[in-house]
């Protein structure tokens, strides 16, 4: 969900850009984080915890708390709070704890 | 490998306040900001600061960042910025390495002011790791810096001053805020703020805190409940609340993790929240030449973040051999400032706090 009026602010938004989450395309802006762009289409669920598979969300935004590690073009374990979203990403939910390709 | 006389590491306000005041003594800095953008977590702070003019008094954060970094171009000659940099190690012999761009760099400066700030707190119920379940600083920068709401409705746990200005920010954008939770019997934060609140209607448990929460793949439902005057659940009190976000805004830790690994002392002072360095009056570490400032010396405002950074930074730049005729001045200034802040009910905690690792 964007926040389209606010009192205070206006967001500078950069141009449209499709990218790819598991699979199905959506559009985001380009250079916000991933994980607002996954929020805003109302993905909350971006990994699994190790041992119990537990669903994980988005927690500290800054890059501090490693809950929302994804794979993105291919890279695993990357914060999806701090990487910047850009044109043909592949963003895919991690499975474990992630394998180099 | 790199050299530099001062390293400061953090762009929020102390990092970028040190940055100024050492170099407009004509000391060679390098700025290294994880981020992208420099101003740390003033960037979503759309309220207007309190304190006086000298710390941008009615002034919103978001806005004082700008006035920081304009006043940092000022020595753009004397300052090195890395953005996106993220130092990783730090090591007794004074080198530290950081990553930027996927590329490993090794930095040996002269001295070096921490500035890394704080992370937010959590808190143990059952459910607490289900999405919809957020840090109150992470709601805030995810509705003010990039503009999508966190979810409908929002239930705040802490009645602290970030618990209150990020509600009235929820508000703000449109979002609904259910209830604002607090253990303690007393709100934390400025009666400003709560009065603010309460005038939007938004109910205030104080004495209450959170019991459950539910939910398959994401929040759905908290269930609070009443604490005794020995902060237990009393049996029987709980009622629940739908949701489908829940923020949590307990309090703050310094960022230490540098300061460990160069070995400096450290004290656990639960006024300043948590694992705080032993420091002098010139907010020197027990490491000679290294200096913190800021959140990450004990949890407080950003107003006297960025004067703590302004003094740190006079101070490494006079112990490099830098010096100017109202250094005493601007020094006497800063400590007069730092006072000022700390008078009153909060400060009186602060001050007992630093008076177990000033030495």
């Amino acid at each position: 969900m964007r926040i389209e009026e606010h009192p205070i602010l206006s967001f500078d938004k950069g141009r449209k850009v499709n990218f790819i989450f598991d699979g199905k395309a959506y559009e985001g802006y380009e250079g916000e984080p991933i994980a607002a762009a996954l929020h805003a289409a109302g993905i909350l669920v971006l990994g699994h915890s190790h041992n119990k598979q537990r669903p994980r969300g988005f927690y500290c935004a800054i890059g501090n708390c490693s809950s929302c590690l994804m794979v993105v073009n291919g890279q695993p374990n990357v914060r999806v709070c701090t990487e910047k979203l850009q044109e043909g990403m592949v963003v895919e939910t991690q499975v474990g704890k992630g394998d180099l390709r | 490998m790199r050299t530099t006389e001062l390293a400061i590491i953090g762009g929020g306000p102390a990092g970028l306040s040190a940055a100024i005041s050492a170099a407009s003594l004509g000391t060679k800095v390098t700025l290294i900001n994880r981020d992208d953008d420099l101003g740390g977590q003033l960037i979503k702070q759309t309220h207007m600061f309190f304190g006086s003019q000298k710390q941008y008094a009615s002034i919103r954060g978001i806005d004082i960042a700008g006035i920081l970094i304009k006043e940092l171009e000022k020595y753009q000659d004397n300052i090195e910025i890395m953005n996106d940099a993220t130092v990783i190690s730090m090591y007794e012999d004074g080198v530290f390495s950081v990553v930027q761009n996927e590329k490993y760099i090794k930095i040996k400066p002269q001295s070096t002011i921490i500035a890394t700030g704080a992370s937010e707190k959590f808190l143990t119920f059952p459910n607490n790791d289900l999405p919809g379940i957020y840090g109150a600083g992470a709601v805030q920068t995810l509705m003010n810096v990039h503009g999508v709401a966190p979810g409908k409705s929002v239930v705040m746990i802490g009645a602290g001053n970030i618990g209150l200005i990020v509600s009235y920010q929820l508000m703000q954008a449109g979002i609904q805020v259910k209830a604002i939770v607090d253990a303690s019997p007393k709100i934390g934060g400025y009666l400003v703020h709560a009065s603010k609140i309460r005038r939007m209607g938004i109910p205030i448990y104080t004495s209450h805190s959170i019991k459950y929460a539910h939910g398959t793949d994401h929040l759905e439902k908290v269930t609070l409940s009443r604490l005794d005057e020995k902060w237990q659940q009393i049996p029987g009190s709980e009622f629940d609340i739908e949701t489908d976000v829940l923020c949590i805004s307990v309090g703050l830790s310094p960022l230490t993790e540098l300061l460990w690994q160069q070995g400096c002392e450290m004290r656990f002072v639960p006024e300043l929240g948590g694992h705080v360095p032993v420091r002098n009056e010139n907010l020197e570490t027990s490491i000679k030449g290294v200096y913190v400032a800021g959140d990450v010396a004990g949890v407080e405002e950003a107003s006297s973040a960025m004067v703590e950074g302004r003094l740190a930074g006079l101070n490494a730049a006079e112990a490099l051999g830098h010096t100017s005729r109202d250094l005493e001045d601007k020094r006497k200034d800063c400590v007069e400032q730092l006072n000022s802040l700390r008078s009153g009910h909060v400060g009186e905690k602060i001050l007992s706090g630093l008076s177990k690792v000033t030495v």
